[in-house]
């Protein structure tokens, strides 16, 4: 079905050829690519962010799915492989601005351009409600469940939305950073161990 | 409502329960009594030998014909990833490595890299050349294990037995390495625990020399029988378009005859210095999987050599004191590995220089607040590791793109509408490792 036709981002619809740009540095397509996100979708990136030689743009909640179809479509990004969604809890975190600890990372890959990029959405915990990528990258189903299951956060619009790696009965979102680990000290040798929750730690 | 917890012979509103357990199938096909509904809801696993760990199939069935395949995963999950935030820097590479137990190395390094770059060091050279060294054997030693597996399932025993031989040459070489045959914990942030042992070279050598007939040796087993040739081509179908929708990559997207492997499109560990090829295949079946596999361990030698050629005395660990444990060991009398130096320094000459090696190791290093995603081709695909830190002396996160996770998501698409004898060899082609799926 491939074979021949010379097409391999899955997306088939496409027809104008790739336009790479061997003498731009990483950090210039960054920013190529924040000021088109930036063009197309006003107010949508809350902030863009190069740090380590990777880009990470932080999105409003509401019209996450747009980025990542503008991201996914445009001839100049083509984002087509969604490497991966994880979530992150900021309890604690310097970082921390708001009270908005829960977040919702999607790292995106472009096999045309060979690029990588990080949008991020942040939300509450007591309004933990992110719109769902399935639409827009199937892989995103079992990313999603996951970081359900660990972070509480609900993809609204997942075609099913269940626990993946915890039981279905479990109670709780284990990597939330205020869950409980419910160690209890052991004794060794006369010596007693701390839970690691409670054993010391240099912050 | 379905009654989950229905007991075998109970009748539940949809349909009668059934164990099967190893009994009489005279017995089985009796308690089954007689049904007119042709649907059959089979779970395949957690526990059957054929579904490469504790993975669970829920299979729908029509006669032979699967009509719908649930994967049900979770059942090997040992929070890795929580444990991380509760250890230092250099103990997670110990936890890691456990994640995807056929690819430690991979797992190692792609963590490392990580770290290394939230803290912006580069480790030395003979440090990286090792690594690579390493990956690639560990790379041919996951296809082995792979074609051993996948041979056994398919009723093709003797391959089994063959490529647990030749894995168990590289499980040697990773012993006389790290100590270890698997679950290493040799790759540390900023290098390696431990320089090459004395005659490593030339073990890796020699194997050199007996890997390529093994691989003939396979070859003439495998590609000519007609059974082989039947139960593995037009099998577990996946094209390009499904392959990137579904996020899967690795042998698989290669078998779909896209060239996607981040050693050559997203270099790392030096690895654009290296000749090799990447294999592509057209037939997107299990076969083309068998052949891209079989082939990349060929490459994989050619690695291997290349980079032996490549290996010059240097320090195997950073230079700066903040970051770097001893890596300069020696075997001691009581079968540890131990820095007799160092240990006379901290012990005899410098008090400062215990405190800072207890210090070290205790409270390990800190890393910068920040967050970072390192992508490795690892044998199954894209190896991913999201870490971030918050500037203290544990990681705050560790997120791992295991790519047995992502790709086990197209099991429903390589297996519905095929026959249930074939859900065996599709879902052995993705090579799951539940170990990575569950972490």
């Amino acid at each position: 079905m491939t074979a021949g036709r010379g097409e391999t981002s899955g997306m088939p619809r496409w027809t104008s050829s790739p336009r790479v740009r061997p003498e731009e540095s990483p950090a210039e397509s960054y920013d190529r690519i924040a000021a088109l996100v930036q063009e197309r979708l006003p107010d949508v990136v809350e902030a863009a962010v190069q740090d380590r030689g990777e880009l990470t743009m932080f999105v409003d909640r509401d019209r996450l799915l747009d980025v990542l179809r503008l991201l996914r479509d445009h001839p100049d990004l083509r984002f087509e492989l969604l490497s991966s969604v994880s979530g992150v809890d900021y309890l604690n975190h310097p970082d921390l601005e708001d009270d908005r600890r829960l977040h919702s990372v999607y790292h995106l890959t472009s096999m045309t351009y060979r690029r990588r990029i990080r949008v991020e959405v942040a939300v509450t915990v007591e309004d933990a409600h992110v719109p769902s990528a399935v639409p827009v990258y199937p892989t995103a189903d079992w990313h999603e469940r996951e970081t359900y299951d660990f972070f509480g956060i609900v993809y609204d619009g997942h075609p099913n939305l269940t626990r993946i790696e915890m039981p279905d009965d479990w109670s709780g979102h284990p990597q939330r950073k205020d869950y409980p680990l419910g160690g209890i000290p052991v004794e060794y040798k006369g010596a007693e161990i701390a839970p690691p929750e409670d054993r010391r730690a240099w912050a | 409502m379905t009654d989950l917890y229905a007991g075998p012979g109970e009748e539940t509103d949809d349909a009668r329960v059934v164990t099967v357990a190893g009994q009489d199938w005279d017995e089985v096909v009796a308690s089954t009594g007689s049904s007119s509904d042709d649907r059959m809801i089979v779970n395949m696993g957690p526990q059957h030998p054929s579904t490469h760990g504790v993975l669970r199939l829920v299979l729908e069935l029509e006669g032979e014909t699967v009509i719908t395949c649930r994967p049900v995963i979770g059942y090997l999950h040992t929070g890795i990833e929580k444990t991380c935030e509760y250890r230092n820097w250099v103990q997670g590479v110990t936890l890691v490595t456990r994640m995807d137990y056929l690819s430690n190395m991979f797992n190692e390094t792609a963590y490392c890299l990580a770290v290394e770059r939230l803290l912006g060091i580069e480790v030395p050279e003979r440090a990286t050349v090792i690594r690579v060294l390493m990956m690639e054997l560990e790379r041919i030693a996951s296809h082995l294990v792979w074609l051993a597996t996948t041979g056994l399932e398919l009723g093709a025993l003797s391959i089994m037995l063959y490529g647990w031989r030749e894995r168990e040459l590289i499980l040697d070489i990773k012993e006389m390495v790290s100590g270890l045959r698997m679950n290493n914990a040799y790759i540390r942030p900023g290098g390696l625990a431990v320089d090459l042992a004395p005659g490593t070279e030339q073990k890796i050598r020699s194997f050199l020399e007996i890997m390529p007939k093994a691989l003939r040796e396979y070859d003439d087993l495998l590609s000519g029988n007609p059974i082989w040739q039947k139960r593995t081509q037009g099998v577990g179908y996946l094209d390009l378009t499904g392959c990137v929708a579904l996020g899967i990559t690795g042998p698989m997207i290669r078998s779909a005859g896209y060239a996607w492997d981040l050693r050559k499109t997203e270099p790392y560990c030096g690895y654009e210095t290296y000749d090799f090829e990447v294999v592509t295949h057209q037939d997107a079946d299990v076969w083309a999987r068998y052949r891209i596999r079989m082939d990349e361990m060929a490459e994989s030698l050619k690695i291997v050599e290349q980079a032996l050629d490549r290996l010059r005395p240097g320090p195997v660990m950073v230079e700066d004191r903040k970051i770097a444990w001893p890596a300069q060991l020696a075997l001691g009398g009581d079968g540890y590995g131990n820095s007799l130096d160092h240990v006379k320094h901290i012990m005899a000459d410098s008090m400062e220089a215990l405190i800072h090696h207890f210090k070290l190791v205790t409270e390990g290093f800190r890393v910068p607040a920040g967050q970072v995603y390192v992508p490795v081709e690892s044998p199954r695909g894209e190896l991913g590791y999201h870490v971030v830190a918050d500037g203290s002396n544990r990681p705050f996160r560790v997120h791992v793109r295991d790519p047995s996770f992502v790709n086990l998501q197209c099991a429903p698409a390589v297996t519905e509408g095929g026959l249930i004898a074939d859900v065996i060899a599709a879902v052995a082609s993705i090579d799951p490792v539940m170990g990575g799926v569950d972490r």
